[in-house]
């Protein structure tokens, strides 16, 4: 079978996207709407580029040397790849019969049996959980909170290792009880690794403008330094490794 | 056994010169970290201190000092000094801490030049003996000179050539004088010379008696040289100072008589290791004063000057001399070659802070110890000082002993020399295809007067077919100019006691180059791959292009156009092997612009790719700036292509990288860098110059120049102090690719 996929763009030197050097795969498309998101311009399933799996897969393979030596693998972002998850199993077989290992980033919105198969070959979630309240995470996406924590309960289900990754949006996503919440709420899952923070940045604003959206952060500020260490402080107080990029 | 080899195991090397014979059965592979290194000591800190108020008045005047009345020969000054009581290694090549010799063998004109331009002039004896007197390699290049290489020099077409200063690019085995003292190396060549009592003596004998005669003579007067400091090198080192200090004097002899544009120093610090290890494990030494051995040692080599007129600064910018020093690798029996002192002389660069020299060029190969590769990731994220070129491919070539001259040029040590030839533009040469041989420019007939293209669209196929023949002309002008320089080099320039550090018989290699790959092979991309249309002028010279759709670029790790890059490397290589060299020398090329590729832009019309008339070339190997748009891997991955059995003499790659875009922290960081390494050279990747900071902390050094004055950068094949640079060459590195996501 040769289901095509939708790319936005493809990364040959990922860093920030899981461990060691990273293919990173843009999926096009998808569900949520997140207010700070930094790619509005991977929403819309009809644009990107059309792949067929083994046209993608040849990319991935020009580059298996710099990810066997960095422990490094593909990462499927987006957009939202699980909403493409029947391309991307098909890609995922092929790369595990190379040995290269796998991460996707999701907001685990998407559940499916294909996504269940797919999650097979994975080695890693990058699991983005927006916020842990469920008014405002309705309110920062415009989806709701729970099928991402059945989806976090899967993985833990199927034992698969997971970063759980939070974006620190002062005003937005700064209410640091929602935030100690979600740290005990993890307390149960032995498979979350890793919490990354991320501190929000408007690097993505220009491209809202570009597609004619409002972009409703324009005066938020980059989180400070001492919110971000508050933050850090929670999970770390429970127990977490916490990694961000400041 | 000699009472200065006591302790060291025997070998082929005590019978005969042979420096690696001695590494190998002495020397003591390391694999742990770095967490041994020791500090500065205060003699060093106290001595650098002076040297960089001596390097503060140098970049404000733009040189310290020049010599007007002596040219330089190893014995003109006497000792110089800068603080006696605080200086280790001692030795400067005039009678002053950087103050500039003069060394007119290679031409008079440029070192009158070059004194005017910094306010000195010219003794007028000494100006009268090189024109009327003595005769200089540029006097004798330029009557012999044919029309057509007058032409292509002008023009452009071939540029940098060494036809008016000296060639460079010979490293002497410099440790021979450490490890044998130079009398058993006078007697070996004494033996040398009797080998050539012919009974029919040809002219190659009798120019290579001459030869011989005269690396003696260097020999002796570099005994005289070390005398004058107190020290007696007629015998060989007993320890680890010595050791340094003879090997830096066979290295100060050959830079005092010679200014050639690339004074490499080879591979020493593994040969230096023996010693120390010797006296270390003897009790004889501390950690303490190896390093500061390694860092006075550097001291000196971060002073090394010549004097340079502007239009060379222009080529090769900041200063540069190439002291380069081949670090690490691996030997033949799998044993690595990295030893403390490797991870010492990369640690100079903590302890004096990041520089451009000496050019430290690791030998990376995936089997490196992992202490050592992470070592060298972390010098490299914090100086931006280091290059990289791949081991593991160069090895099947040249072995275990190798060192680089210049940037990329691997010769094995002592046994290899070659003769320097500059760079040919290819993206001119492709332009006089489209114009019949006449200069896009001036309009000026250069090449032989082909047919032009005249269609209004350029076609693939006629242009390929024509532009073979351009390249036909071209190799064998090329060559033949290099011949002729490189016979009247030989003449009248000798680097008598870089090839006394030399067996009697070298291995010579013709070291051609080209400029302009990335706009030849995305100009032909574009005829392929897109339409590219003609602007005509008046004269119905092609003077621009138009280009209508999109076309593959170098630097996408997509074949469409890596494919044609790689078919022009070994073409035209193809065509360089057919012509016949001076010496038999064998050819070689080179992928590789140093900082010209701004001077080759300016002096190049309008390309096919869409570059508008003056604007730079990239870098070497490089991709142009910003048409490479899959990330960083993407752009190297389409480098690492490229053929290096077509190009021998290395392939230069440039790449600059914000921090964050490496990892997170440091850790993931260095470990990043270190797959990249790996990834890369795994895939044949010959050669990279890593360089990682903000673009805004480059922006801010331009405008505040006095508060970086170590900043380094690499450029292609070399480093240099980023506020040495004019500012054309600083926006031009600005203006160049830096992955970030």
């Amino acid at each position: 079978m040769n289901k095509l996929g939708r790319i936005h763009s493809l990364e040959s030197f990922g860093t920030l996207d899981g461990p060691g050097i990273r293919f990173v795969v843009f999926m096009q498309g998808c569900p949520l709407r997140c207010q700070f998101c930094h790619n509005p311009d991977t929403w819309d399933v009809n644009l990107g580029e059309e792949y067929t799996p083994d046209k993608l897969m040849e990319e991935i393979l020009k580059y298996k040397a710099y990810m066997n030596y960095s422990k490094g693998g593909v990462t499927f972002t987006g957009g939202e790849p699980l909403l493409q998850a029947e391309f991307i199993l098909e890609v995922s077989k092929m790369c595990k019969e190379n040995g290269i290992s796998l991460a996707i980033d999701t907001s685990g919105f998407i559940f499916n049996d294909t996504v269940k198969e797919l999650l097979e070959y994975i080695d890693l979630v990058l699991l983005d959980i927006k916020n842990y309240d469920p008014i405002v995470y309705k309110n920062v996406t415009g989806v709701s909170l729970s099928p991402t924590l059945k989806f976090l309960d899967y993985l833990r289900e199927k034992n698969i290792d997971t970063w759980v990754r939070y974006i620190v949006v002062p005003e937005l996503t700064d209410n640091l009880d929602n935030v100690k919440k979600l740290s005990a709420h993890l307390d149960g899952y032995p498979n979350v690794k890793k919490i990354e923070l991320l501190p929000f940045h408007k690097m993505g604003e220009y491209k809202w403008e570009e597609l004619g959206l409002e972009y409703k952060l324009h005066d938020t500020k980059e989180p400070s330094k001492e919110l971000m260490e508050e933050v850090i402080e929670i999970f770390e107080s429970n127990g977490k490794v916490v990694s961000t990029n400041q | 056994m000699k009472q200065e080899w006591k302790g060291f195991k025997p070998g082929s090397w005590m019978t005969g010169i042979d420096v690696r014979s001695f590494i190998q059965h002495n020397y003591t592979p390391y694999e742990g970290d770095d967490s041994f290194l020791a500090g500065a000591t205060d003699r060093t800190l106290k001595l650098f201190e002076q040297v960089k108020e001596l390097m503060k008045v140098e970049n404000e005047k733009g040189i310290v000092d020049a010599e007007t009345l002596k040219p330089s020969t190893i014995t003109t000054f006497g000792p110089g000094y800068l603080d006696k009581d605080n200086e280790v290694i001692v030795g400067f090549q005039t009678d002053k801490p950087l103050k500039r010799g003069i060394m007119p063998n290679g031409g008079i004109r440029v070192v009158k030049k070059a004194l005017e331009s910094y306010g000195y002039s010219l003794d007028k004896t000494t100006e009268e003996i090189f024109t009327d007197n003595r005769k200089t390699h540029n006097d004798g290049v330029f009557d012999a000179y044919t029309d057509a290489m007058r032409k292509a020099r002008h023009s452009g077409i071939i540029t940098g050539l060494p036809d008016a200063y000296g060639r460079g690019r010979i490293i002497g085995d410099y440790r021979r004088v450490a490890l044998y003292g130079v009398d058993a190396l006078i007697e070996q060549k004494l033996h040398e010379k009797k080998l050539l009592e012919n009974p029919t003596l040809g002219s190659p004998d009798i120019r290579q008696r001459e030869e011989l005669s005269e690396q003696i003579k260097a020999l002796k007067q570099l005994k005289e040289m070390a005398a004058s400091y107190g020290y007696d090198i007629s015998v060989p080192a007993k320890n680890s100072f010595e050791a340094t200090q003879w090997t830096y004097f066979a290295y100060l002899g050959a830079i005092k008589e010679q200014d050639g544009a690339a004074m490499s120093l080879g591979r020493v610090t593994t040969f230096l290791d023996v010693y120390y290890e010797r006296d270390l494990n003897n009790g004889l030494i501390t950690e303490q004063e190896v390093q500061e051995l390694m860092d006075q040692f550097v001291m000196k080599l971060r002073m090394v000057r010549f004097l340079r007129t502007p239009e060379y600064n222009d080529l090769f910018s900041g200063d540069p001399t190439w002291v380069s020093e081949a670090i690490g690798g691996m030997g033949l029996d799998g044993r690595t070659l990295v030893t403390k002192s490797s991870f010492r002389i990369l640690h100079t660069l903590y302890n004096l802070g990041p520089a451009p020299e000496p050019n430290l060029t690791v030998l990376w190969s995936v089997s490196l110890p992992e202490n050592f590769k992470k070592f060298c990731s972390k010098v490299s994220i914090d100086t931006s000082s280091i290059q990289y070129e791949n081991d593991d491919l160069m090895r099947d070539y040249w072995g275990d002993d190798y060192g680089i001259a210049c940037c990329v040029s691997a010769m094995r040590i002592g046994k290899q020399m070659q003769f320097f030839g500059a760079r040919a533009n290819l993206a001119k040469a492709l332009l006089y295809t489209i114009n019949g041989g006449k200069d896009e420019i001036s309009g000026e007939q250069i090449g032989p007067m082909f047919a032009p293209i005249t269609g209004e669209y350029l076609d693939y196929d006629e242009v390929i077919a024509k532009f073979d023949q351009t390249l036909d002309w071209l190799s064998e002008l090329y060559i033949n100019t290099l011949n002729v320089i490189h016979y009247m080099h030989d003449k009248y320039n000798y680097e008598r006691l870089q090839m006394a550090l030399h067996d009697m018989e070298v291995m010579r290699t013709e070291a051609c180059g080209i400029a302009g790959l990335s706009v030849v092979a995305d100009s032909l991309s574009a005829i392929k791959h897109a339409k590219v249309k003609v602007v005509r002028n008046e004269e119905g010279l092609a003077t621009d292009y138009e280009i209508e759709g999109d076309y593959p670029a170098y630097g996408n790790n997509d074949d469409r156009v890596d494919q044609i890059a790689i078919d022009l490397v070994e073409r035209f290589m193809n065509k360089l092997r057919k012509v016949k060299t001076y010496r038999g020398a064998v050819q070689t090329l080179s992928v590789l612009t140093i900082t010209s590729n701004v001077v080759y832009g300016k002096k190049t019309g309008s390309t096919p790719d869409g570059r508008k008339a003056g604007e730079p070339f990239a870098p070497g190997a490089n991709p142009m700036h910003g048409r490479d748009k899959n990330g960083a891997i993407a752009s190297m991955a389409s480098v690492a292509k490229l053929p290096y059995q077509h190009a021998e003499d290395g392939i230069s790659y440039t790449f600059s990288i914000v921090p964050k875009a490496l990892g997170k922290d440091m850790n993931d960081r260095v470990d990043n860098l270190v797959g990249l390494l790996d990834g890369y050279f795994e895939n044949n990747g010959h050669h990279v110059n890593v360089n990682v900071f903000d673009r805004e902390t480059l922006i801010d050094a331009m405008d505040h120049p006095e508060k970086y004055p170590q900043l380094t950068i690499r450029v292609s094949g070399y480093a240099v102090n980023f506020i040495k640079l004019n500012r054309e060459q600083q926006l031009d590195v600005i203006n160049r690719t830096f992955h970030k996501r």
